[in-house]
Parts: C-alpha cells; sequence; structure tokens
C-alpha cells in the first residue's frame, strides 16, 4: 500500500499531534492518578466525576467548553498567550490540546488501576532498609506501577488518535494545521471518486489504533492489571 | 536495656497498649492472634505512628510524644522480618540482600554481603527472582536483607508462621545463631508456645482488648 505525500503528511500530522498531547498530559495523568490512588479529601468524587468527563460528553461539548476556555479570549487562553506566548486556535497545538483532554480519562484510569495494584507494605519494607520517601517511591512504587502507566500512555495515544468531534469543534478542519486522520478521511467521504483514498487512510487508523490497543492490553496482563481487571 | 517501650495506639476503635523493657537477646511478644502484637512493632520499626508515648532502643530515642521525637523509619536502624517476607518481587535476591547495602552509611556496616550469603546458606539462589522462591528461602533472603541494612536491632513478626515443619526448624536454627553470635537485641512476634521457649531469653505476654 503506497500512500501520496499529501496523505503521509496526514499520517505525521497525527503523530505528531497525537504524540504530544499524550507526552504533555502525562505528569498530569499521573498526578491525578496518584492523588485517586493514595489520598483521602473532601471532594473527591468531584474530580473523579470531572476527569471523567469527556469520556461521556459529547465530544462537540467538550470541543465548544475547550473553545470558551482555551479560546483567545477565554481564561486560561488568555493566560498561556500572555505567559509563555503559546496559542491553541485553529492551530495543531489546539489539536493536540483536544486530543490530551479526550485522553486523559483513560489514561487516569489505568494509571490509578496500576498505583492500587502496588503493595503498600513493600513500601514500608524499603522504608525500614533505609530509603527515604522519594527513593522509594522511584525504586518500588514507580517500577512496580510502570506496565500500567505504560498501557495508560499507549490506550491514551489511542484514543487521541481517533480523535474527531471536539478537535473539529474546537480548531476546525484546517489541512496541514489541524487535519489529523479522522478529520481527513471526513473531508475526503465528501468528495466522490476518492474512495481509494478513504480506504488508505481508514486503514491506517484501524493499524494504529488497534496496534496500541494490543500493546496496551499486553502490558495490563503482564503487570497483573489483567486478571479480571481490564484498564476500560 | 535493649528496648524501652511504652505506648499507646488507637486503631479502629481498639486501643493496644505496649509498656515494657527488654534485657539483651531475644525477646518474645506472645499472645493470640489480634491483639496488636503487629502494630506494636510496626510503631517501633516508624511504620505506624503512636498517639502517645515513648520508644527507646539501645539508649536511643525513636519516638518521644511529649519531647515530640518521631524518627523516620529510614533513621532507625531497624531490621524487620515481615511475616510475609515482602522481598521486592522485581528485583532478583541480590538486589534484594543488597538494597539495604547500599544505602547505608560505611561505619554502620557490619556483615558484609559473602558473609550473610554463607551465613544463612543462600549462595546458590543469588540470581533468582523472589516468585520462584520457596516460602523458607524467601525467608532466608528477607532475613539476610535486613541484616545487611546494617541495623542496631532486629524485629521479627512471626517469621516461621508461613513454613511447614522442615523449613521452620531451619529458619529456627538461623534465629539462634544471629541471638547467640550475633547478639543484636531482638523483639520476637509469635502465638506459637513451643517455639517461643526454645527461641526467648525472655516472654512478655501480650494480650487483645
Amino acid at each position: 500500500m503506497i500512500l501520496s505525500p499529501a496523505e503521509w503528511e496526514i499520517v505525521a500530522l497525527s503523530l505528531k499531534v497525537s504524540g504530544t498531547a499524550i507526552t504533555a498530559i502525562l505528569p498530569i495523568a499521573f498526578g491525578l492518578a496518584w492523588i485517586l490512588a493514595r489520598k483521602r479529601f473532601a471532594g473527591k468524587v468531584v474530580l473523579d466525576a470531572v476527569i471523567h468527563l469527556p469520556l461521556v460528553l459529547p465530544p462537540v461539548v467538550t470541543g465548544w467548553l475547550l473553545l470558551i476556555l482555551f479560546g483567545i479570549n477565554g481564561p486560561v487562553g488568555r493566560f498561556f498567550a500572555d505567559t509563555v506566548g503559546l496559542t491553541f486556535m485553529f492551530r495543531w497545538t489546539g489539536a493536540a490540546l483536544a486530543a490530551a483532554v479526550m485522553a486523559l480519562p483513560l489514561m487516569v484510569r489505568a494509571m490509578r488501576l496500576s498505583i492500587e495494584s502496588v503493595d503498600r507494605r513493600l513500601e514500608g519494607a524499603a522504608r525500614t532498609l533505609g530509603a527515604g520517601p522519594w527513593r522509594t517511591f522511584f525504586e518500588i512504587t514507580l517500577p512496580l506501577a510502570l506496565p500500567g502507566v505504560i498501557a495508560g500512555m499507549v490506550l491514551g495515544f489511542a484514543r487521541s488518535i481517533g480523535e474527531f468531534g471536539a478537535t473539529i469543534t474546537f480548531v476546525s478542519n484546517i489541512p496541514g494545521e489541524t487535519r489529523t486522520l479522522p478529520l481527513a478521511i471526513y473531508t475526503t467521504l465528501q468528495l466522490p471518486g476518492n474512495e481509494a483514498v478513504v480506504t488508505r487512510l481508514a486503514i491506517i487508523s484501524v493499524i494504529l489504533s488497534l496496534g496500541a490497543l494490543v500493546i496496551s492490553e499486553v502490558l495490563a496482563r503482564r503487570s497483573g492489571l489483567g486478571r479480571g481487571r481490564h484498564v476500560l | 536495656m535493649s528496648f524501652e517501650i511504652d505506648i499507646l495506639i488507637h486503631r479502629g476503635g481498639r486501643k493496644i497498649s505496649g509498656d515494657f523493657k527488654t534485657p539483651a537477646g531475644l525477646t518474645a511478644l506472645f499472645g493470640p492472634s489480634g491483639a496488636g502484637k503487629t502494630s506494636l512493632l510496626d510503631a517501633i520499626a516508624g511504620l505506624l505512628r503512636p498517639d502517645r508515648g515513648r520508644i527507646a532502643v539501645g539508649g536511643m530515642v525513636l519516638f518521644d510524644s511529649e519531647a515530640g521525637i518521631n524518627l523516620k523509619p529510614e533513621r532507625r536502624a531497624c531490621g524487620y522480618v515481615f511475616q510475609d517476607s515482602r522481598l521486592f518481587p522485581h528485583r532478583s535476591v541480590t538486589d534484594n540482600l543488597l538494597f539495604g547495602w547500599r544505602l547505608v552509611p560505611e561505619e554502620r556496616r557490619w556483615i558484609v554481603p559473602d558473609v550473610a550469603v554463607e551465613f544463612l546458606g543462600i549462595g546458590h539462589l543469588l540470581d533468582r527472582m523472589p516468585s520462584t522462591l520457596s516460602g523458607g528461602e524467601a525467608q532466608r533472603v528477607a532475613i539476610g536483607r535486613a541484616l545487611l541494612s546494617g541495623p542496631r536491632f532486629l524485629l521479627m513478626d512471626e517469621p516461621l508462621s508461613s513454613l511447614d515443619a522442615g523449613r521452620r526448624e531451619e529458619i529456627m536454627g538461623v534465629i539462634e545463631r544471629i541471638r547467640d553470635e550475633l547478639r543484636l537485641p531482638i523483639l520476637y512476634v509469635s502465638h506459637d508456645r513451643a517455639e517461643v521457649e526454645r527461641l526467648a531469653d525472655q516472654i512478655i505476654p501480650i494480650h487483645a482488648k
């Protein structure tokens, strides 16, 4: 199967958008997963619900909310523009933001499960052997939770590759800037006589998503999460 | 005096209290399951904060609620052997043994890895992963890991309870040698009378409240 240069560009843009999204959201997802797994506080249920919102909201509503918050006149959007000169509107960075928000709940779920599955008594053992809290985290907790953390990343990546509704609502459908794989497929479908292009792009989508899903399941199984506990 | 304990712990509506002083050697805390013996050991190790009281071992104060002293677990130089060996599952036997050894300052080390491995007879296990060890093997590695961390005293929480008769005998021999040859103060928790009578220099009964 041979892709045209224009089609390669679409695939490359999709990978850039998703790769950036997952890398940028990773520390936030892990931090939230840690808080939900380990801390007790008032409003935990609310935080949990807000994180999961993108999973159940119509994506177009998520996109609209992003528009309000991260748009040029949105409070968060203005903050980013003023402090680090980062804007999201009609740019690939906005597509990455939409992808990150949509991937977040899946990542937090997988990582929270993997953190909860770490035997805290092992951390106690490490402390009595002379390891401080940070060393215990990096040498015991994180390595034991790592398969689940990677599974969460891969799962989030698969989700973000397929992101459509929030992206097109938030940053529109601009060739070379925000036209990722699903948007390109949608656009191509609007024109007659492009079945071959659609088929090729669709196959690429299937390969990327399926590959990521399989990797995430394998990792989850290896971490012991797989025994009756799926991340989905 | 080895252990000087006078603490009160509230746990889930229960009160656990420990008030005793021990001479050198091995002291057994003896009592039924659920009497709070493990909580007492956890408090001495620093894994659980008592509500009030004082803990000193060998003259060093580890916890004193009135003086506001509460040493972190990693500062207590305590060798803790758990009921379940609690070996780190993602690390080899060697890496488990050396976990504490690598962290402890040189002047506090009093046994080198080769000697500990010889003493415990675990030379043939060094490259294995913990999941492949039998209960007795895992417990010997756990004892070695604790000894190599340069402890000033040992806490042992029913180290024989998960073992069959043959393995119990073997680990009991190891504990007797630690008591007699290494001369570490040991606090030993058990609910088995025969085990306690054989090992302990002093027995302190702990009752459920």
